[in-house]
């Protein structure tokens, strides 16, 4: 086969796909940025669309209640890959052991990962109920608590309560990559450094730990990526409220579309938040580099 | 190795905690949609069931039971969604991902078609509302098959890219020279090799269809295509006061998913890892 019809077949072979990412996200997407510029809204009537420039980026960029947005989704992104990282390395740890009912464990531990966001979402808002919610009832025959709480009520406390749903959802996809990544630890190297004294937080820091730091880097920032973005369970579980508590911004973007009708602002902010997440896809794509290089 | 006795005893309390911690909430779940509702609304809870009450599940799997015909009609639509969408992404991923493989196509495009599925859904959703709208194709599964094959395309064609890598390339070097065609190579020699790869892709891309949220919520509007995700999110928005409800729809949604996870961990794994760390 020649070189020309190898190079033309191979353009045959990738058109659907780019045909159906073009349609679907790319034209989308640029279409987002346009409105961005405008001062459209979402209307059954025929509008007259303004081009106003910058005018909704500086509203966006000043905007306090879409900043403080920006700063929660922040939070819970930090928060929540923070103790996913931390956990999942913790659960590999362990599961790298030898211990009898080892297996059942490594097998359960897939079972928070196959539960549907939504489904989580839901059994963790019952299990917050404040009225009759299994969190509340535990504590208080435990001896924790002397009356009922509201768990999501609370403006401060809310996030957290959601982070912590989050994250006993998403930790078994960090354990099982920090567990494979040990598992091509040699043996020897441990043994090695055991016999010569080192104890086993040593032998953590200095084997292990840099051993499986570039495929957890890769995980962190791909779960980054995802906890950025964070709507569904925010949907389920609060609604954004109480008092925006919270509202983060892929459901600020959701209401300025969908409650608010303008799509002009809403677009500008959707652009912002892109921004962030084209900087962390970079990033991803630096740190498998990385990784492949140091591999 | 030998473990002191207080080692032991560490380890044994964290296996034990991570199990706790692991299945509380799934077993809970589950108690949740067999106890009566009396055992549900008291205060401390009633955390075993008095009598074991499988009435809610009679009545979803029941057509004229209203919230059976809700559950079975999102049944049905999540179904068809996910099951198109996994279809039609793995038809165009496997040529794709021969041309990044075998032909030599740059790498830096797969990175492009990557990083349109991890910028949020919000940068995408309004033109597509609005276009869609325009066309009178909202409501319907097929616009939701079509918007999800999108959203799986890009880490399908990762993954049967990263498995066609690694099959001999020597018995298609051979159907070339005997004259074949690449589509008949494609379909008659890449394609049986790679059976169990397309199998592992199918699977995960239909687990991701299966849990889809934001899209649904957006493009459906009733039963007619409203998905799981989003019948589960209506259910537990104030229409069903038994919490008992809730729960059972929330344990048939999980099952699927969970039996396959159980089922074919390995697959899992390693595909997620496949695409999550290696390049």
């Amino acid at each position: 086969m020649s070189a020309i019809s190898r190079s033309r077949e191979k353009w045959v072979l990738l058109f659907p796909a780019i045909l159906v990412l073009s349609l679907i996200t790319v034209l989308p997407f640029l279409q987002t940025v346009w409105t961005s510029f405008t001062d459209a809204e979402i209307t059954a009537r025929e509008q007259q669309v303004n081009w106003i420039g910058l005018e909704n980026y500086i509203w966006a960029l000043t905007d306090p209640d879409f900043l403080e947005a920006l700063g929660r989704t922040m939070y819970f992104t930090v928060v929540s890959v923070g103790l996913e990282g931390v956990l999942g390395i913790a659960v590999a740890l362990l599961l790298n052991q030898k211990f009898r009912g080892r297996w059942f464990l490594r097998v359960i531990i897939i079972l928070p990962w196959a539960v549907p966001t939504i489904v989580n979402a839901v059994a963790w808002r019952l299990i917050y109920h404040p009225d009759y919610g299994a969190l509340n009832s535990l504590l208080l025959q435990l001896g924790f608590i002397d009356s009922y709480t509201s768990w999501l009520g609370d403006p401060d406390r809310a996030l957290n309560m959601v982070i912590l749903a989050d994250v006993w959802k998403n930790f078994p996809l960090v354990a099982y990559i920090a567990l494979a990544a040990m598992q091509t630890i040699p043996g020897d190297l441990l043994k090695a450094a055991a016999i010569e004294g080192a104890g086993a937080w040593k032998r953590f820091h200095s084997i292990t730990l840099p051993w499986i730091i570039g495929p957890m880097l890769v995980v962190l920032i791909l779960r980054t990526i995802e906890a950025f973005r964070v709507f569904d369970i925010i949907y389920v579980m609060t609604r954004g409220g109480p008092s925006d508590g919270t509202k983060t911004a892929s459901f600020y973007v959701y209401q300025e579309y969908f409650s608010y009708l303008r799509s002009g602002s809403g677009a500008s902010y959707a652009v912002v938040v892109a921004g962030i997440s084209a900087v962390l896809i970079l990033a991803y794509y630096a740190g498998i580099r990385r990784d492949q290089r140091g591999a | 190795m030998h473990r002191s006795l207080f080692a032991s005893f560490a380890l044994y309390s964290a296996a034990l905690l991570l199990t706790l911690f692991t299945l509380a909430p799934l077993v809970w779940l589950v108690l949740m949609s067999i106890s009566s509702p009396n055992d549900l609304t008291s205060v401390p809870l009633n955390w075993w069931p008095t009598e074991v009450d499988l009435s809610r599940y009679g009545h979803l799997v029941d057509l004229n039971n209203g919230a059976g015909h809700r559950f079975l009609a999102a049944l049905r639509n999540s179904l068809l969604t996910a099951g198109g969408a996994t279809l039609i992404a793995l038809i165009v991923a496997v040529p794709a991902a021969y041309a990044f493989s075998r032909r030599g196509a740059s790498l830096a495009l797969l990175f492009v078609f990557l990083a349109t599925i991890m910028m949020p859904p919000i940068t995408y959703v309004l033109p597509l509302y609005e276009i869609f709208g325009g066309l009178g194709a909202l409501n319907k599964t097929t616009t939701l098959i079509i918007v999800y094959s999108a959203m799986l395309l890009p880490f399908a064609t990762w993954l049967m890219k990263s498995n066609i890598d690694v099959l001999p390339v020597e018995i298609e070097q051979a159907a070339f020279m005997e004259g074949a065609s690449t589509a008949f190579t494609l379909r008659r020699v890449v394609l049986p090799l790679a059976l169990p790869a397309i199998a592992a892709t199918c699977m995960l891309s239909f687990l991701v269809a299966w849990d889809e949220f934001f899209y649904a919520l957006i493009f459906t509007s009733d039963l007619s295509a409203k998905t799981l995700p989003v019948a589960i999110a209506d259910f537990s928005a104030g229409r069903v006061t038994d919490y008992g409800v809730i729960a059972s729809v929330g344990v048939l949604a999980t099952l699927p998913p969970a039996i396959l996870a159980i089922c074919f961990q390995r697959f899992i794994v390693s595909g997620l890892a496949a695409g999550s760390v290696k390049g």
